[in-house]
């Protein structure tokens, strides 16, 4: 037994430490640990500069692009990629559609969506929710009728994670109504600039346009667009949902938020003493960080028995719950160092191109706002009520 | 970095957790713990013959030389069948003491009686007013011809009563740091109040009044044991750690099974999706001290830092948080049955609570840790 990492993996560490300090643009990692909004233009620069290093597609095999990394190697690469400022990687392309075209795509199919994923020309979507189907994703309406060499779509998908940005969705729909729930559904590849297709902002309650509704009105997809077999999208579905949560746990980003819930509690004074000499404000910190270690040896835990290739079961589960727990914990915590200095609304602060003098800090505009947006990690990705609801029937059998 | 058992390791684990399921069932622990000595000597002499007294201590002194690992998979399953033996106060903890401050002379002396399972050593750090900070003893020790003369009063010394040797802290004039002194508990001027614990094992108080120990009954040097006493906490909640994990596994499977078996309203009650969300809760908090037991583990034997520290009270804090809900969960879940002292469970959920009364609760290591928390200036970003 041995908790350590080997001389190789801290030699990569330190190689992507120093690729990172090199070439992470500090204008980019600034608005990141300030927790500004990233503009599509920020994330498709400093996805070109990865695919330019070739760790972009981290998790795709060798022959595809991908680094060939061991599951050590990728926990490393994030925990790096977080504590120095990159933006979390936009994963609806390179790492949702892509495992599934590579694992039941067409050889046309990867020729040519591939490469586009790499190359950043393509900006994908996920069409999963609807209106009436959240938790119970099955239980979708979307419709996709065979019409000749087209399928005719009708029907809308929301909670859509910068649509806006997207030249394309992948979505499930359904293309047997008659069949059970889990049998009728497909998996189809949809370009964004078909006739028929309508994208509506929803403004989240922290005023951020991260969310949108996607409307398909007699939208015409060629059948080659089909990934898998007709009716056997779940299959898709399922594959995809066991790489969204991998890695969910997020250890890297709550390290890095908790770095900057430090210095805010260094920064801030309280009647003239600093916030983090508190020693009811500094036990709370110092709680969270004790559970944030426990999660992370969990995490490693897993990854050391995943390291030959394995994909994780429901231990992943927890993971979920306790890493969204943790950054839910911090990201109040950081609301909280703030005092009255968390009210002010001050959106142009949060904008991208934001370049002139905060009202009050640098850090104070963000922690609010930021609190009030992560509400959504206990509910995307299946919710945490969800999580254990699979956890009490696949691993406590109940 | 490996989270496997070698194959010696594994045969450890095997033999405690054999010996236990055959020799411990919870009626045979009963009586036990109805018997006069408050525990199995003959379980003891098993573990002795077996080598497994010997595990925790060095090889120089007739001892198997583990580490915190080994401590770990022995204690796991002594936590499993909720075993008497005060095998973590003697074997791990007065042990590492002596271990550590003790002169060669007192260590050979010593520590191959400890070894072999024939010597049971006890720790006499708490007084009334030291609540897990030992540094705070009140006990004196006042030099004497050739020796010196303890005085004072000990708390819940948890073995004390079947100890052939106590380790006393006391306090040599005011302004000093603590000692640590070798005592017989047969000397004149030594009282014991005996009891057993609400857990199960036997405790006692001490009364010392003027006790006369030799010169050579002081362990390391006079008002320095502070350190030593510390680390050897480190080490020994370590091992705690796995005992309450041992402990937790087990209330944790026969809740599961009962909320398999017990029907209302017409099924099963683990059917109910209240029930099942607070055991899937339960589930992730076991996993959690799951893995801070293995890394309490695996740097328990670790030089003396801050990280170190840190890393022995989250282990502690998480450990004990985890304690207490599956505790008051397990009996919850349970109902009526839970309550009843003719149940294992209920038993498991008093030895995981009271758990969290030796060497530190949730609080002390919530305040250690906040004390030792790295800011970011200081921090120097750590690989590994």
């Amino acid at each position: 037994m041995d908790i350590h990492f080997t001389p190789e993996e801290l030699a990569f560490r330190s190689e992507v430490r120093a690729f990172l300090e090199q070439n992470l643009p500090a204008d980019i990692a600034g608005k990141v640990r300030l927790g500004r909004r990233l503009s599509k233009e920020d994330h498709q620069r400093w996805q070109k500069i990865l695919n330019k290093q070739g760790w972009y597609a981290v998790n795709w095999p060798v022959e595809y692009g991908g680094t060939g990394w061991s599951v050590v190697q990728k926990h490393i690469f994030d925990e790096e990629c977080a504590a120095a400022g990159a933006p979390r990687l936009v994963a609806f392309g390179v790492n949702m559609v892509a495992p599934v075209i590579i694992r039941f795509g067409t050889p046309a199919q990867k020729e040519f969506y591939l490469p586009r994923i790499l190359s950043s020309e393509d900006w994908w979507c996920q069409g999963y929710s609807e209106p009436g189907a959240g938790s119970d994703l099955a239980s979708l309406k979307t419709r996709a009728e065979r019409d000749g060499d087209f399928y005719v779509v009708n029907g809308q998908k929301t909670w859509t994670t910068l649509g806006q940005h997207a030249n394309r969705i992948f979505c499930l729909v359904r293309t047997d109504p008659a069949a059970k729930k889990q049998e009728g559904i497909s998996f189809l590849l949809i370009d964004m600039d078909t006739p028929g297709i309508t994208v509506r902002p929803i403004i989240t309650l922290d005023g951020e346009h991260e969310v949108n509704e996607v409307f398909f009105d007699n939208v015409r997809v060629p059948v080659e667009n089909l990934v898998g077999e007709e009716n056997k999208g779940w299959t898709c579905a399922k594959y995809l949902l066991t790489h969204e949560r991998t890695g969910q746990a997020g250890i890297g980003l709550s390290k890095a938020a908790l770095a900057h819930l430090k210095d805010i509690a260094s920064a801030e004074t309280v009647a003239g003493r600093p916030l983090i000499d508190d020693p009811l404000f500094r036990a709370r910190i110092a709680e969270v960080e004790m559970r944030l270690m426990a999660v992370e040896m969990s995490t490693l835990r897993i990854l050391a028995a995943t390291r030959d290739g394995g994909v994780p079961g429901a231990e992943s589960s927890l993971l979920k719950i306790q890493g969204s727990e943790i950054r839910q914990a911090i990201s109040g915590l950081m609301r909280k160092a703030l005092g009255p200095n968390a009210l002010p609304f001050l959106e142009p602060e949060l904008e991208p191109d934001f370049g002139g003098e905060p009202l009050y800090r640098d850090y104070s505009a963000s922690p609010a706002s930021q609190y009030f947006n992560l509400r959504k990690l206990s509910i995307y990705g299946g919710s945490n009520e969800i999580q254990k609801n699979i956890i009490a029937k696949q691993v406590l059998e109940l | 970095m490996n989270f496997e058992l070698n194959e010696e390791q594994q045969m450890l684990a095997d033999t405690v957790e054999r010996l236990v399921r055959n020799t411990y069932g919870f009626e045979q622990r009963e009586g036990f713990y109805q018997s006069p000595q408050g525990y199995s000597p003959d379980f003891w002499r098993q573990l002795s013959e077996l080598g497994i007294t010997s595990v925790p201590i060095a090889t120089d002194y007739e001892g198997f030389g583990g580490t915190g690992v080994e401590n770990m998979l022995v204690m796991k399953e002594l936590g499993r069948g909720l075993c008497l033996e005060p095998y973590l106060h003697s074997q791990v903890y007065a042990a590492g003491l002596i271990q550590q401050l003790g002169s060669l002379e007192q260590r050979q002396q010593i520590l191959p009686s400890v070894a072999s399972g024939e010597q049971l050593l006890a720790v006499a750090d708490e007084e009334a007013g030291t609540h897990f900070h030992p540094e705070a003893s009140e006990c004196t020790a006042v030099p004497c011809e050739r020796g010196w003369r303890l005085s004072g009063h000990k708390r819940v010394v948890i073995g004390g009563e079947l100890a052939h040797t106590i380790l006393v802290t006391a306090r040599m004039s005011d302004g000093d740091g603590v000692s640590l002194f070798l005592l017989d508990p047969a000397a004149e001027g030594v009282s014991r109040t005996g009891y057993p614990c609400i857990d199960g094992p036997k405790a006692c108080d001490l009364e010392l009044s003027g006790v006369y120990v030799e010169a050579d009954a002081l362990i390391g040097p006079a008002g320095k044991a502070g350190p030593a006493l510390a680390y050897q906490r480190g080490r020994a909640l370590a091992a705690q750690c796995a005992e309450a994990l041992g402990s937790m596994e087990e209330a944790f499977r026969l809740t599961l099974e009962y909320l398999k078996t017990r029907q209302q309203f017409g099924s099963p009650i683990g059917r109910f999706q209240a029930l099942q969300h607070r055991m899937a809760e339960m589930r992730g908090e076991l996993e959690l001290a799951r893995s801070m037991t293995i890394l309490a583990a695996c740097v328990a034997d670790d030089p003396d830092s801050s990280e170190r520290s840190r890393r022995l009270a989250a282990a502690k804090f998480v450990v004990a948080r985890a304690s207490e809900l599956i505790a008051e969960q397990s009996i919850q879940l349970h109902g009526g049955i839970g309550m009843t002292w003719e149940y294992s469970l209920a038993h498991h959920a008093k030895r995981l609570v009271m758990l969290t009364h030796q060497f530190g609760d949730d609080d002390f290591h919530l305040g250690q840790y906040s004390a030792l928390l790295e800011l970011p200036r200081q921090a120097s970003r750590q690989v590994a």
